[in-house]
């Protein structure tokens, strides 16, 4: 957002990562986020004063100019660095546990909810007698 | 009070109990070392001036032969610490390119005429660009490359002779390379 | 002098914890009731002496005695003296010694105030965390002792404290989590207190709400304070990062919750008590973990204390023993607490269950997504784990939780009718939706999960007033009158639902309408964030007691009247050369301006991080008033009653005497 009035006596302040559009720096701040400082202790490039995470924010910022897909970009850093980089983990037969492991309790846990009530409303009834 | 044990009191012991052994196994480990993600990958294409001469370097520089890629600075003590036994692998006649990450090339040149030059050749890479693409995330680092040009692994840290011993002559030794002899 | 006194007071306090361990344990077993009497001042012994040992090292801090290995390490000499205090917890050793010493505290306040309980029950109870605090004591007397001294050598001036870490926050945020996760102890005594002596009283949920109450406020409180501490100390503006240390203290919070609803159903209708002990000592466990989680070197984090794997097996150690025995205790003695009573499907019975199952389905996803990296390098696989995995769990299970909070609340125990209960909600229904619509669109478009968001935070709200206004007015005294009938556990459960709601709010605002600029500033210059603008006036310099300052002045205004200004600073400490970055917060209740000072560039230019953060504040406000909600709700009068035991009668209802 460059300030182009040449009578306003205070310079506009100029964004360090340029972009021609909102949008674009919606998902410079989203990609930053999601990737990780290959060498701190775990913080993304987005919260990284370091070296490295720099010049990663320096190439991100490249490639959304130059019209790459958020995917292309994650891509690019997770074959270079591996899939430790993305702090989006992938969704492959290793991983799926991550998911599914939560998921299976909620679904037993609603099961064993379901067979209590019915004991329990069963004593109720009993109980009412 | 019903007699009879619910086996489902069991559960939460089991489920403890893996996650005790989870726990342990990872004691002693250290999180923060990385693989190469460029493990068996072609070095990636580049065009960068040589810090020694005029010449400028390409990923061609890179085959031909086993050699070591290793990644320094000026700022990096670790890399000061490494450079004696760099220039002892050099003797022995292991090629070493040299990567001058994230440097200024006057300092550069003063520190390798200072403490010796193990390098064959040196790649500028001031803004650290290649770094991103070979996967560096800090210095030193080292990677053995194949005559074909392929990454075959990459060292993180300093490079010595225990490292050396570990990772680099094994790979060679299966490669039919005796370490430290240039074909 | 006083580092060898605050070493032998540690050896006391053990002394005292393995005797009361054990002796008045056996004199419940053997039924000589002499023995049992030992128990409380036992406890109160322990007490002191970790006091005592407490004030040693605070004083080695004052006298800036740098002999001591752990003084030496963690403060310096040009450090004020405050800090110089509280760095009694700024590392590894000494934070246990806090932890010891709440523990401690913890033990001798359960002798004190369970005058009403069978000594027997007492005894057992303060044995466990008598045993409990032997672990920790040893812990620290043979792998991390604050009071070791590195004679015959010693560093002139000490390593000063992390920068971090010198700053008000640090004085009550460790201080205020470890009350909680030390607090859960009690419960966990309590549970396995329970299981030991293989009867529950029906009284036994009513002793030990409390004391889980308390605990859990405190854990609030802990938990809130480190967000906020980590908003303005980190510089970058964020305020809750998934980082495993952060996990560590969410699963004890969130089985805690858990915890403390199951106590509700144990306490009214003496159901659930497996379960309810269970999940007691699911809970401590929690905590313990998460004690091995920050001092092992197991997982990567900013947060870590310490990187050693020979303390972290001592811990995991420590851990297997008391949560496995607790455990194996629990499978062979559970069947024996089975309840009596039923309850149909449509009954505040049915919706807490619901509340613990989500609650403990949240707190599942946290410890996977935590734990999973060590199980990929099992596997060989390097994945990292942050926001985005844990809010694909978290956003649904607390919208889920919202929205049975409310039919919950409204239902009555055992059962209830279902076409009253839909009426009611129905009647809230509309004024939610609409108050939720303009409320999401005000800031600007939100996606349809933050406008679900908003609409069930004002369904709570609303459902919670309304609730209580009927029940004032079926007292047939007047609003005020019927109003001041309903007692603090009443109040407190209001307050805390609502202070979730706020929460919820914030988050949702925040985290959807956030603007951001990274922005290359030089004095003169000026940059729009929204509808203001910050003007960067000057930079300067000064030099603080420990550290070297340049500071950047800013002048904020919106519309043209002038706002605030604005001092952020890059502080270089003398002693460590680190440097910190301290931004500048413009605090309001809708809103935070926050200003940061990134790299400095060519000229005199700074990199500058301008942040426009609508209603951050409204996340820890929410926290706070959850906290205090469950502190009101632990004085109501039934626990101040005289009453030592109860009774389950013929339906399962409590009745106590």
């Amino acid at each position: 957002m460059l300030l182009a009035l040449t009578a306003v006596p205070a310079w506009a302040a100029i964004d360090i990562y340029q972009f021609d559009s909102d949008a674009q720096q919606d998902r410079f701040h989203r990609l930053t986020e999601e990737l990780r400082c290959p060498k701190c202790q775990n913080q993304s490039i987005a919260d990284s004063d370091a070296e490295i995470s720099q010049d990663m924010r320096e190439r991100v910022a490249r490639m959304i100019r130059e019209g790459h897909s958020d995917e292309e970009i994650v891509t690019f850093f997770v074959d270079r660095y591996g899939d430790f980089v993305s702090y989006r983990p992938p969704f492959n037969p290793r991983t799926a546990i991550l998911w599914v492991g939560p998921l299976t309790l909620l679904l037993l846990g609603g099961v064993g909810i379901v067979v209590l009530v019915r004991r329990a409303s069963r004593e109720a009834e009993e109980d009412e007698q | 009070m019903s007699k009879g044990t619910n086996p489902w009191v069991f559960l939460p012991l089991a489920a403890f109990v893996a996650l005790a052994v989870l726990l342990a196994s990872g004691l002693g480990r250290n999180p923060e070392e990385l693989p190469s993600a460029l493990a068996g990958k072609p070095v990636p294409e580049f065009s960068r001036p040589s810090l020694l001469n005029d010449r400028t370097l390409t990923e061609e520089l890179l085959t031909g032969r086993w050699q070591l890629l290793n990644v320094w600075g000026t700022w990096c003590p670790t890399c000061y610490i490494e450079h004696p036994y760099l220039l002892e692998l050099a003797r022995d006649g292991v090629p070493i390119i040299g990567l001058d990450y994230k440097d200024e090339d006057a300092k550069a040149r003063d520190y390798l005429a200072e403490y010796g030059n193990p390098f064959r050749e040196v790649i500028v890479d001031a803004d650290g660009q290649l770094g991103l693409d070979l996967g560096v995330y800090g210095a030193p680092e080292t990677f053995l490359i194949n005559p074909r040009g392929e990454i075959v692994l990459r060292h993180v840290g300093e490079l010595n002779q225990r490292v050396w011993d570990e990772k680099f002559a094994p790979v060679l030794q299966q490669a039919g390379e005796a370490p430290g002899v240039t074909p | 002098m006083a580092a060898e006194l605050g070493h032998l007071s540690l050896w006391v306090a053990i002394a005292a914890a393995l005797v009361l361990a054990v002796f008045p344990l056996i004199g419940v077993y053997r039924r000589v009731e002499s023995w049992q009497r030992y128990a409380r001042p036992l406890a109160w012994l322990q007490w002191l002496a970790l006091t005592v040992a407490m004030c040693c090292l605070g004083y080695s801090f004052y006298i800036n005695d740098f002999t001591v290995t752990y003084v030496a390490n963690h403060s310096n000499s040009q450090l004020p003296l405050g800090y110089r205090l509280s760095a009694i917890w700024g590392g590894h050793e000494g934070s246990l010694l806090l932890w010891g010493w709440m523990l401690g505290g913890w033990t001798a306040l359960v002798g004190l105030f369970s005058r009403k309980v069978p000594l027997p029950m007492v005894v057992r109870v303060l044995s466990v965390m008598g045993m409990i605090a032997v672990g920790f004591h040893a812990f620290m007397l043979f792998t991390s002792n604050p009071f070791d001294r590195s004679l015959p050598w010693f560093p002139i001036d000490g390593a000063d404290l992390n920068p971090l870490l010198q700053d008000p926050g640090l004085i009550i945020h460790p201080p205020m989590l470890y009350m909680g996760y030390v607090g859960f102890s009690v419960a966990f005594a309590f549970a396995v207190a329970g299981l030991l002596a293989g009867d529950l009283d029906p009284a036994w949920a009513r002793w030990a709400r409390p004391w889980t109450t308390v605990a859990w406020s405190f854990l609030t409180v802990g938990i809130a304070l480190g967000s906020w501490w980590a908003y303005y100390e980190l510089g970058w503006g964020g305020w809750w990062f998934w980082d495993p240390v952060e996990n560590a203290s969410l699963l004890p919070w969130l089985a805690g919750t858990a915890l403390i609803h199951s106590l509700a159903v144990s306490e009214k209708r003496n159901l659930f008590r497996a379960w309810t002990v269970l999940l007691a000592i699911v809970t401590f466990s929690m905590s313990l973990l998460g004690t091995f989680l920050v001092r092992s070197g197991v997982l990567t984090s900013v947060h870590a204390f310490a990187n050693d794997p020979s303390r972290g097996a001592f811990i995991l150690g420590f851990l297997v023993v008391v949560a496995g025995g607790a455990l194996t205790l629990f499978a062979l003695r559970a069947g024996r607490l089975k309840g009596k009573g039923g309850f149909k499907p449509v009954s505040r019975e049915a919706f807490l269950l619901g509340n613990n199952l989500l609650l403990l389905t949240a707190t599942f996803a946290v410890l996977m997504g935590t734990l999973y990296p060590l199980l990929g390098e099992a596997l060989d696989i390097k994945v990292s784990i942050r926001a985005a995995y844990f809010n694909s769990f978290f956003v649904p299970l607390t919208l889920l939780l919202m929205a049975i909070l409310v039919p919950g609340m409204l239902s009555n125990w055992k059962r209830q009718d279902g076409s009253p209960l839909l009426r009611r909600m129905l009647m809230l229904a509309p004024a939610a939706l609409i108050g939720g619509f303009l409320g999401a669109r005000l800031p600007g478009d939100t996606p349809w999960v933050g406008t679900l968001a908003i609409i069930l935070a004002l369904f709570l709200v609303f459902a919670h007033v309304d609730d209580l206004v009927r029940r004032s007015l079926a007292y047939n005294r007047g609003f005020l009158g019927g109003f001041r009938k309903l007692g603090r556990g009443y109040y407190g459960m209001v307050l805390a639902h609502c202070g979730l709601a706020v929460l919820v709010a914030g988050v949702t605002v925040v985290s959807f309408h956030e603007v951001e600029r990274d922005v290359r500033m030089a004095p003169g210059d000026v940059a729009e964030v929204g509808a203001y603008r910050f003007e960067f006036d000057t930079l300067s310099e000064y030099a603080g007691p420990n550290f070297d300052a340049r500071r950047g002045h800013f002048l904020v205004s919106r519309d043209g009247d002038a706002v605030a200004e604005m001092n952020p600073e890059k502080r270089t400490y003398r002693a460590s050369g680190q440097v910190m970055t301290e931004a500048a917060i413009n605090a309001g209740l809708m809103r935070d301006l926050y200003v940061a000072l990134g790299e400095p560039l060519a000229g005199d230019a700074w990199a500058v991080r301008i942040y426009h953060k609508p209603m951050i504040r409204w996340i820890w406000l929410g926290a706070l008033i959850m906290a205090l909600g469950g502190a009101l709700a632990l004085t109501d009068a039934r626990y101040r009653k005289r009453m030592a035991r109860g009774k389950a009668d013929a339906d399962g209802e409590v009745v106590y005497e």
